[in-house]
């Protein structure tokens, strides 16, 4: 019972997409009563493949301007996060540990209040209508989360296998590349899932900071349907759907690494 | 030691990136925004604003509401998702694809739910099972508001729900396995066993949550977008248009510092709990 509850509530505003998507009548979104569209047609998907209809002219190259800014923040999210996690707790850094707790003042103000000085700063670093800014911002904002879960799961790792493969003569960076890296993968899916995620939920900084068209992200192009009263809605949830494939694939890819983090963390303790 | 030394110039270089990070696009702007907001002038425009009262109203009631029900939910939801049953785990990945998909799209699918061109597909539903006619969700100051939080705990449950899962299966086998032996079930088994050990946890996740829910801007602004009549606008949405639409960002500004004297105890018990090194996740 819990089960079917859960399993609606889940999948009602998806339900809810693909039924406005896969409604072939151009521009009408009545839910006739109809559980299922009458006739389910993949037009509007065509048409957002092909780029034929209002708003979604640039569609590629906006999906492309969101892939670059996800994975750019995904992959510096884990580098900087994963050096300075092993820093702080596998060497010798005195007062290492100040800056990655300090590292949470960050979030002291939320991230959608420094929007405003970001938008100053932005340009006092020649950053101005520049996809780095947002990359930058988005970074900055991830990795004290990442840090936080990476250094709890860092713990798991016993400091003998360090001491071991030191008395074998290898360097930091040695212990660092063989044990540390390999062990902590899991935990590292998890944060590149946690980065991206982040990139491709944002909204504002993608929108203030980002002014040309050929900047553009997709989700800003999407938020354009509020200011129109007849958008073409069948192909904006099509692309809706196709925007929202990414992250889902790839949390099926990571799901095996992310279990993996949960079992882990149940026989270690 | 050359060892030694060498040792530490590898770990200021490990931890450069960050700290430059850190400095240039977290600390700085926090720094510029203290200053933007320090004028006094500015508090006293934001209470004279009409708009301004009501929001502070809403954000409370949104983050006060909203967090708890969520942390909750999510709570006992982990328990549920513990039972080793394959029907459940398969569940359990259709339950967390509402954290992997996209804000914006699925808040404006969600207020199509409520309010389509005619109707709905939820009013729909509502005359076609119950014969009753729904409501216009965004024409009522307390739907809208209720619309904002259920699609915000729909959004983000998921996601926290994972974490206590985790926190759940680093209970050692051996302590649950004793409470079951003492005849620890249900409610008496939460309260006395699994609670006082995940209650840590629960606490710096709450704090966290808390926090990044004070600045939530994608839910109110796509679901409700401030109806009726900028009645449901959180301080978030509030900052926005005064940055925006009237071009004044010192009183955007103004407006999050607002929040201040909450945000600062919550990000310092926060820094407390993560430095006591008790934090299990």
């Amino acid at each position: 019972m819990l089960g079917i509850l859960l399993l609606i509530w889940s999948v009602a505003p998806i339900y809810n997409m693909l039924l406005i998507a896969l409604d072939p009548e151009e521009g009408e979104v009545e839910f006739s009563g109809n559980i299922w569209p009458p006739e389910p047609s993949l037009e509007s998907f065509r048409v957002v493949l092909m780029q034929d209809a209002r708003y979604l002219e640039h569609f590629w190259r906006q999906l492309g301007n969101s892939v670059y800014i996800g994975l750019m923040t995904m992959v510096l999210t884990v580098v900087v996060a994963s050096l300075a996690s092993f820093a702080v707790s596998r060497m010798p850094l005195k007062h290492g540990s100040l800056l990655t707790n300090a590292s949470l003042l960050t979030y002291t103000i939320p991230v959608s209040f420094l929007i405003f000085p970001f938008y100053r700063i932005a340009h006092a670093y020649g950053l101005s209508n520049d996809p780095w800014a947002v990359i930058a911002a988005h970074v900055a904002f991830a990795t004290p989360f990442a840090i936080l879960i990476l250094r709890q799961y860092a713990r798991l790792i016993p400091i003998e296998l360090d001491d071991a493969a030191r008395v074998d003569g290898a360097s930091s960076i040695q212990v660092y590349w063989r044990v540390h890296l390999p062990l902590t993968t899991p935990a590292l899916g998890a944060i590149a899932m946690y980065a991206l995620v982040l990139a491709w939920n944002d909204y504002l900084y993608q929108f203030v900071l980002l002014s040309s068209e050929k900047h553009m992200t997709l989700a800003v192009m999407q938020a354009q349907l509020f200011d129109d009263a007849d958008p073409p809605w069948n192909a904006m949830m099509a692309a809706a759907i196709m925007y929202s494939l990414p992250p889902v694939a790839m949390f099926f890819a990571l799901r095996r690494r992310i279990s993996a983090v949960l079992t882990i963390r149940g026989s270690g303790g | 030691m050359s060892g030694a030394r060498q040792d530490l110039t590898l770990a200021i270089a490990f931890i450069a990136p960050y700290a430059a990070l850190f400095l240039a696009f977290a600390l700085y702007p926090i720094g510029y925004a203290l200053w933007m907001g320090s004028k006094l002038s500015l508090y006293t425009d934001l209470i004279a604003d009409p708009l301004y009262l009501p929001s502070a109203l809403n954000t409370a009631l949104f983050v006060g509401v909203g967090v708890n029900v969520k942390m909750f939910l999510a709570l006992l939801l982990s328990g549920f998702f513990m039972q080793p049953r394959w029907w459940i785990r398969a569940l359990l990945v259709v339950y967390v694809l509402p954290w992997t998909l996209p804000a914006i799209q699925t808040a404006i699918s969600f207020r199509w739910m409520l309010s389509g061109e005619e109707d709905g597909l939820v009013n729909r539903l509502l005359s076609l099972l119950l014969g009753i006619d729904g409501p216009i969700w965004f024409n009522h100051w307390g739907l809208a508001l209720g619309s904002n939080i259920v699609f915000y705990v729909w959004k983000w449950m998921p996601f926290w729900t994972l974490i206590f899962l985790a926190g759940r299966m680093a209970i050692p086998r051996d302590v649950s396995d004793a409470a079951t032996v003492d005849g620890a079930t249900g409610v008496r088994r939460f309260v006395h066993v699994t609670f006082p050990l995940l209650a840590n946890l629960y606490l710096v996740c709450t704090l966290l949550s808390i926090a990044w829910t004070m600045g939530e801007f994608t839910t109110v602004y796509f679901v409700s977008g401030g109806a009726p009549v900028w009645s449901t606008q959180v301080l978030t949405t509030l900052g926005f248009h005064y940055a925006f639409d009237v071009a004044n960002p010192s009183l955007a500004v103004a407006a999050v510092m607002s929040v201040l004297p909450v945000l600062v105890p919550v990000v310092v018990v926060l820094l407390r709990k993560v430095e006591a090194r008790t934090l299990q996740l």
